[in-house]
């Protein structure tokens, strides 16, 4: 059984090095089988330790990865209900995701095409190290293997130099969280000598109060940088350069999932702080306002998405930080469902309509492309939160948690929520409704996507409507399944005492009547046939994303940018060149003097002989006598 | 002082005095002279020490094949009108310095060696150096060595055809 | 007779050969000079042979020190090989610079 549980992250591995080697030999078909049947495997894999409650008390030791007198960190694995929840996630998505990826990617030739299924292949074989390392150090590995597959799918098209900007800067951002995660792990092995999480658990009340606040904080500044919150997130609107579905799996999906993940791993020590629960919470709710007011105007489709994505990220994170941990992996479950739906929904109508992914040219598409327009329906009700589809119900039990820890907290949460319903249905009318407002070879081109890509859809829409229900609220039949299950890892927050079902009641008709309300002026407003794109105001401030980067480049890179140029022009002509070239100028002027010894003359050649054994003579034989004649000189 | 005491310390005055008188004559032919006596006064000292074999072998060698080819090859060359290539004295100075202090440092090392200050020499007695007792050794022990060398005196006699040869 | 004698007449004639070698320009010379340090080494080879030698009553085969004086032979063979070939190359040099003066051998500087 351990050996299988080791198959898992191997076998996309082996598809990695698979597709990658042969990538100039296999053809498109034979790639697409391997890269997507190791997933599938690993999937089913995951499914029979699912099924079989194959959850070993103590963590799965390979073997020895860093050991010395001091530290011993084992290559291990901890498969527990929370790993195994990922590893679902991870394989299921990520198999319809590779699926849908043979079909939409099918425009590139052979080798660049292995290049992306190889690639996608090392992201899965990272995620899975990620999430089933029984160690902060394992994780770590996971966690520099996704960013790095994050970087080169970003850049995947390299040849457009605006993408490998988008990448690099996905890189960067993502280095500066990852220095704070390397400081956690670093204080963690300083104070408690290991970082496997049964001994920092056990142990986690021996730490004092500052020690459990600066780890806490730092891991969270990881997450911050892999889960893009304030203010790290500018990265991941810009990684939609990528292709859609690589938005679907690694930006939306799962690799931006892994700070929750992290944080709800470490719910033991981010129980014992409170201020640092604070903080999560406050970041995550200042992101989900502020990601979900710049999606209001944006223009592209898939920005839209992924400002959506970074505001479901601080839903999570507000979760989080009111302790209901559960609650937080729940959202991450559905928002894998339906929020990898909306992205390849996007990728297929960017399909549909041969490129393009302004949503002021699209429109009218219900017709043409019904089974991505139903679908699409679907994952918008469900991010909405209509009645009882997924996504209603986790963010349902955000928004009762948020309610129970703070008032305004719940205010403020409950604001994003409406802004994000309300941002959604604007896509899907410009979109879906209305007329066209595309030029007349896009008309043509119009089509719905093959099978290979509808079918992965119609799989996550089913899950996005119905796959909440394994956390129905009691009021409604349902049983906290999915906090049972994960209640050996992660506590669930306890709601006793309070008046549920009044709560709930006022929740679901709040929500409905909003609904309907939001659903109503967007119609009035977007489901026309004439757009006009230009915002003028505070419209104005919101479709530049607040300013946001351009506020990053006046107050980091170009200061950053300016003592560069003064390094470079100043300190490295005038200084660092001066030392290095100056060095070679003597060598070269000694080498010129030193060269005038070798006259060509025999004779010079046998004096200079003589001499030096008269020295080395000298040296061995009359040491005593040397040593004695220089200590009387010095 | 016995005669052989008398004997050693003629041959190494007239050993010295002659090898000085090589590098000092200006004509090469004088020089060539005086190092024959240098090989015979050597001779001499090997007929001391009991090494008979080899004082034949060196007056044969040297200062019969060896000096003769000296003498061949100088008088086959007209040295009367050679280009004069400016003198260094300095050069001069150093060698002599430098040769002097290498003396020096020798000598000094040599006596610095204790074990080798109480050894001795017994003149004019023992049997090794006869041919037979030489012999026997170079043909049984050094049998192999001494083929080889005779396959140097091949090579040496082809490289010094091919070297001599006029260029066609 | 102390060894020491010999040691240092042995040097003596070493250094001689060596400050004939520095000082004089004459290839011959300087060929001949080198002759002369071979001949003190062979010397001082004798003279060790002599002193590894045990003296033992009139009339028998007195044993070691028999290796050096063999060395001495090999000496001198090498040496009239050495001679034959360096003779020959100062004869090409002559034949091609008109000279036998060493300094004119300075093709090693470039």
């Amino acid at each position: 059984m351990n050996a299988l549980v080791l198959c898992i992250p191997l076998l996309p591995f082996l598809g990695f090095l698979l597709v990658g080697l042969l990538r100039n030999k296999l053809s498109r078909p034979l790639i697409g089988i391997i890269a997507s049947g190791v997933i599938g495997i690993a999937f089913i894999l995951t499914l029979v330790i699912f099924f079989t409650h194959y959850y070993p008390a103590n963590a799965i030791t390979y073997f020895d990865f860093i050991k010395n007198s001091k530290y011993d960190i084992s290559f291990s694995f901890q498969v527990d209900q929370l790993s195994t929840l990922f590893m679902l996630i991870i394989t299921g998505v990520g198999f319809l995701i590779h699926v849908y990826s043979t079909s939409y990617m099918h425009d590139e030739t052979p080798a660049h095409y292995a290049r992306y299924f190889s690639y996608l292949n090392l992201f899965v074989f990272s995620m899975l190290l990620l999430v089933l390392g029984a160690n902060y150090v394992i994780m770590f590995l996971g966690w520099e293997g996704v960013g790095i597959c994050s970087y080169l799918l970003i850049g995947y098209w390299f040849k457009n130099n605006q993408y490998n900007y988008a990448a690099r800067k996905a890189f960067v951002m993502n280095r500066i969280g990852d220095v704070g995660f390397l400081l956690a792990i670093f204080w963690l092995l300083a104070r408690l000598g290991s970082v496997d999480y049964s001994i920092v658990f056990s142990n986690a009340s021996a730490l004092s109060t500052t020690d459990v606040t600066g780890i806490t904080i730092l891991l969270f500044v990881g997450a911050i940088g892999k889960s893009a919150q304030i203010p790290l997130y500018t990265w991941l609107p810009d990684a939609m350069a990528g292709p859609t579905p690589v938005s679907a799996l690694i930006h939306a999906a799962t690799m931006v999932t892994a700070g929750i993940y992290m944080i709800a791993r470490s719910n033991v020590l981010y129980s014992l702080s409170p201020v640092s629960m604070d903080i999560v919470a406050v970041i995550g709710v200042a992101t989900a306002l502020l990601a979900a007011s710049i999606a209001l105007f944006q223009n592209d489709i898939k920005k839209v998405l992924a400002y959506s994505t970074v505001s479901q990220l601080g839903f999570m994170f507000v979760a989080l930080g009111v302790g209901a941990y559960t609650t937080g992996v729940f959202h991450v479950m559905t928002h894998a469902f339906f929020k990898a739906l909306l992205f390849l929904g996007a990728g297929s109508v960017i399909h549909a309509m041969g490129g393009e992914q302004d949503i002021t040219k699209m429109g009218g598409l219900r017709k043409k492309i019904p089974i991505t327009y139903w679908t699409f329906l679907i994952a918008v009700l469900a991010i909405s939160g209509f009645p009882f589809t997924s996504g209603f119900i986790s963010k349902d039990e955000i928004l009762l948690a948020a309610y129970s820890h703070s008032k305004p907290l719940f205010w403020l949460t409950a604001f994003a929520a409406v802004l994000t319903a309300f941002y959604m249905f604007r896509v899907f009318m410009l979109v879906f409704l209305g007329g066209f407002r595309g030029n007349d070879e896009q008309q043509h081109h119009l089509h719905e996507s093959p099978p290979a890509m509808t079918i992965p859809l119609i799989i996550l829409a089913i899950l996005a409507a119905i796959g909440g229900f394994v956390q129905l609220p009691e009021l409604f039949g349902g049983h906290d399944y999915f906090n049972q299950f994960l209640a050996p890892v992660v506590p669930a927050l306890s709601h006793e005492g309070e008046n549920l079902a009044t709560k709930e009641y006022a929740l679901l008709g709040g929500t409905i009547v909003g609904l309907i309300i939001i659903f109503l002026f967007c119609k009035k407003w977007f489901a026309v046939n004439q757009f006009e794109g230009k915002y003028t105001g505070f419209k104005n401030v919101l479709a530049h994303k607040w300013y946001m980067d351009e506020l990053y480049d006046a107050i980091i890179v170009n200061p950053f940018n300016n003592i560069a140029g003064f390094l470079k022009s100043i300190v490295e002509k005038s200084g660092i060149d001066g030392i290095v070239n100056g060095v070679g100028r003597f060598i070269q002027y000694s080498s010129r003097q030193v060269r005038l010894i070798q006259s060509g003359l025999v004779g010079n050649y046998i004096l200079i002989m003589v001499l030096s054994i008269t020295v080395l003579f000298m040296v061995f034989w009359n040491q005593d006598l040397i040593i004695a004649f220089l200590q009387k000189i010095f | 002082m016995d005669i052989t005491t008398i004997v050693f310390w003629f041959l190494s005055a007239l050993a010295l005095f002659s090898a000085i008188m090589v590098i000092t004559r200006k004509n090469p032919i004088f020089s060539v002279l005086w190092l024959i006596i240098v090989f015979f006064a050597i001779s001499g000292h090997y007929l001391l020490l009991n090494a008979q074999f080899l004082a034949v072998v060196n007056i044969i060698v040297y200062a019969g094949a060896i000096m003769v080819l000296f003498l061949f090859v100088l008088m086959m060359m007209n040295l009367e009108n050679l280009p004069v290539v400016n003198k260094n004295i300095w050069m001069k100075f150093l060698g002599v310095i430098s040769g002097g202090l290498l003396l020096c440092i020798l000598v000094s090392t040599s006596k610095s060696a204790a074990d080798m200050n109480l050894k001795t020499i017994i003149m004019k007695e023992g049997n090794i150096g006869l041919i037979e007792n030489l012999g026997k050794v170079l043909f049984t022990k050094y049998a192999l060595p001494f083929e080889i060398s005779s396959i140097l005196f091949l090579s040496a006699m082809v490289g010094a055809v091919v070297i001599g040869k006029k260029e066609s | 007779m102390p060894v020491s004698y010999y040691i240092i007449l042995a040097s003596a004639l070493f250094c001689i050969g060596v400050a004939g070698v520095l000082t004089r320009r004459n290839a011959i010379i300087v060929f001949m000079c080198i002759e002369l340090m071979l001949n003190a080494v062979n010397l001082l080879l004798v003279a060790f042979s002599k002193m590894q030698n045990i003296a033992t009553p009139p009339g028998s085969v007195s044993v070691g020190g028999s290796d050096a004086q063999i060395f001495v032979f090999f000496i001198m063979v090498v040496a009239a090989a050495e001679v034959s070939v360096g003779l020959a190359i100062i004869v090409m040099m002559y034949r091609n610079v008109h000279s036998i003066d060493i300094n004119f051998l300075n093709r090693l500087k470039n």
